[in-house]
């Protein structure tokens, strides 16, 4: 039992980074109808941002967090400029193969500026090395502290949707783009936008796994990358709560398929949970089974 | 006064409007007639800026509009009423009429103009905590005028309000149309329903195949024989 439990804790710290990452896949989806791969590599990058801010920079780790975020939120608008708003009015199969490219284009690009080596977090201290235990449950500060911004941007982001102009705009744009045009909505300004609030969130995924697992590469961002791109489609694409949900049901199915299971099989599962999912409800957990508008 | 002048639009290769010309006075119900394809609705989309004439120019009180964005012409005084109402299903109906608004900034026009949406509509006052895409087709309609309508808008484009609702729900709606041209809105009308259009219209047009065939005061086209014969059904 407390072995489940630690697992649990252990799984939450990862679903929180998967569902900040599957935050911008499915915003930027909801709007643009567009699964940008290149998201993956935005948050690679925030790893790397951190890690030049924590060790060159010699920053701590909160202004860290914000600098990660900056830098990830005007990667993220410029992605949307240069790379998809020229091609808005193409196929969607045109986008698809760019955001590939894209992908592609950043992590061969941090490749060659830092160079292809896994490089090492600085580890942490004070009282952010630290940890809690709870009979046998052991809950680092690092955990804690995951949680805690996770928590915080997704109220921050709820709000942002639920209660301002902009926000009100996404939701919006993302149902009907003519009807959002025909209210005076701002359809470029809105996309940005979305596009600058999910890499935000994934600028913090990135400094976060930093701190976590300690190693970041120019090609860390795939695999995470895809498995809260499951997440994404699992809560239902398009919908920010079934993000969070997805999220973290992914990270604690794959802590406990590491931790009891075999760890070799850990991304097989989360993607066979992929292909159930799409067999079974394909519009996700939170989606409704209706409608791909024309 | 709203013009558009030799308007030409294509979609690809097809040429969807040819050399339309139409001209709605301030403070009149203007109608546009024609069959289905004719290009009604497209000529509305390039009215509002949704869709770009190839050449040709739109203007409005004597300013030539034709390159600004669909949100420059809603700030101008324009709103549009889309075809197939297409009201933001996934929202409720306050946040409907308050996207209506999105452009202004004064609050108490917004409150005051919602409250006269409610009168007008006293159904969407009821609904108002209600999802849009719950809604009946009529209160979707309804919906959709009103939204406009928070824009306090100068001129009203309305495409085929009438469209699939029962006959007693169709005259409250043009009665409603009538009262809003009364409180001073000039409007636009597109119409399949051309007998009842035709009837409220100061000003009438037909298309046929993405040109205007046809136009005269709504009194004259009725007694037309070409009209009584292709929209009238005698
Ligand atoms: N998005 C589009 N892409 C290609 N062709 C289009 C598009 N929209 C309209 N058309 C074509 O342009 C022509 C005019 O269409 P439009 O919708 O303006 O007609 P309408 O008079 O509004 O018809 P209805 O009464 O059926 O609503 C039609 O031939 C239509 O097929
Ligand atoms: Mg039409």
């Amino acid at each position: 039992m407390e072995q489940f439990l630690q697992q649990i804790v252990n799984g939450i710290s990862l679903g929180s980074i998967y569902a900040l990452i599957a935050l911008g896949y499915t915003m930027v989806y909801g709007i643009i109808k567009l699964i940008n791969f290149a998201h993956s590599d935005v948050y690679m990058l925030g790893a790397f941002v951190g890690y030049f801010c924590m060790t060159t920079l010699r920053l701590n780790f909160f202004l860290s967090l914000l600098a990660s975020m900056a830098f990830c939120t005007v990667l993220g608008v410029v992605i949307e400029k240069v790379a998809y708003k020229p091609l808005r009015n193409s196929t969607r199969i045109a986008a698809l193969i760019t955001a590939i490219g894209v992908s592609l284009f950043l992590q061969y690009t941090t490749m060659a500026i830092t160079g292809p080596d896994v490089r090492s977090y600085p580890a942490m201290s004070g009282f952010l090395a630290q940890s809690v235990s709870l009979g046998s449950i052991r809950i680092t500060m690092q955990q804690i502290i995951i949680l805690a911004v996770t928590i915080v941007l997704m109220v921050v982001l709820q709000f942002i949707v639920k209660k301002t102009r902009i926000g009100r705009a996404m939701r919006a744009v993302s149902l009907d783009q003519d009807a959002a045009e025909l209210m005076g909505i701002n359809i470029n300004a809105t996309i940005s936008f979305t596009f600058a609030l999910g890499s935000a969130l994934a600028g913090a995924a990135g400094i976060l796994v930093g701190v976590y697992y300690n190693s970041i590469n120019p090609l860390m961002g795939t695999l995470p990358g895809l498995k809260a791109f499951v997440a994404a489609v699992f809560g239902g694409i398009g919908l920010i709560p079934g993000a969070m949900i997805g999220g973290y049901f992914i990270g604690i199915v794959e802590v406990l398929v590491s931790g009891y299971g075999n760890s070799m099989y850990r991304d097989a599962v989360v993607f066979a949970i992929l292909i159930l999912i799409l067999i079974i409800k394909p519009a996700g957990l939170l989606g409704k089974n209706v409608r791909e508008k024309v | 006064m709203f013009e558009i002048k030799n308007i030409d639009v294509h979609y690809g290769v097809i040429h969807a409007l040819k050399n339309v010309s139409l001209t709605v006075e301030d403070g009149a119900i203007v109608t546009l007639i024609g069959a289905n394809g004719a290009g009604k609705t497209t000529t509305l989309r390039t009215a509002s800026g949704l869709k770009k004439p190839t050449s040709g120019e739109i203007w409005l009180d004597g300013r030539n509009i034709t390159n600004t964005s669909a949100q420059e012409r809603v700030k101008m005084g324009i709103s549009h009423v889309p075809e197939g109402r297409r009201v933001f299903s996934a929202m409720t109906v306050l946040e409907n009429l308050e996207l209506g608004a999105y452009l202004r900034r004064d609050k108490d026009g917004i409150a005051k103009d919602l409250k006269m949406v409610y009168e007008r509509f006293p159904i969407l006052a009821d609904r108002r905590k209600q999802l849009a895409g719950t809604l009946s087709g009529g209160e979707q309609q309804m919906l959709a005028i009103g939204r406009a309508l928070m824009s306090r808008p100068k001129i009203l484009f309305l495409d085929e309000p009438s469209m699939g609702l029962a006959p007693l729900l169709v005259q409250e709606i043009f009665n409603i149309i009538k009262d809003i041209n009364q409180a001073g809105t000039t409007i636009l009308l597109i119409e399949q329903n051309a007998s009842m259009a035709l009837q409220i219209a100061h000003y009438a047009y037909v298309m046929e195949t993405g040109s205007i065939v046809l136009s005269g005061t709504g009194t004259d086209l009725m007694e037309s024989e070409d009209i009584k014969k292709a929209y009238l059904g005698g």
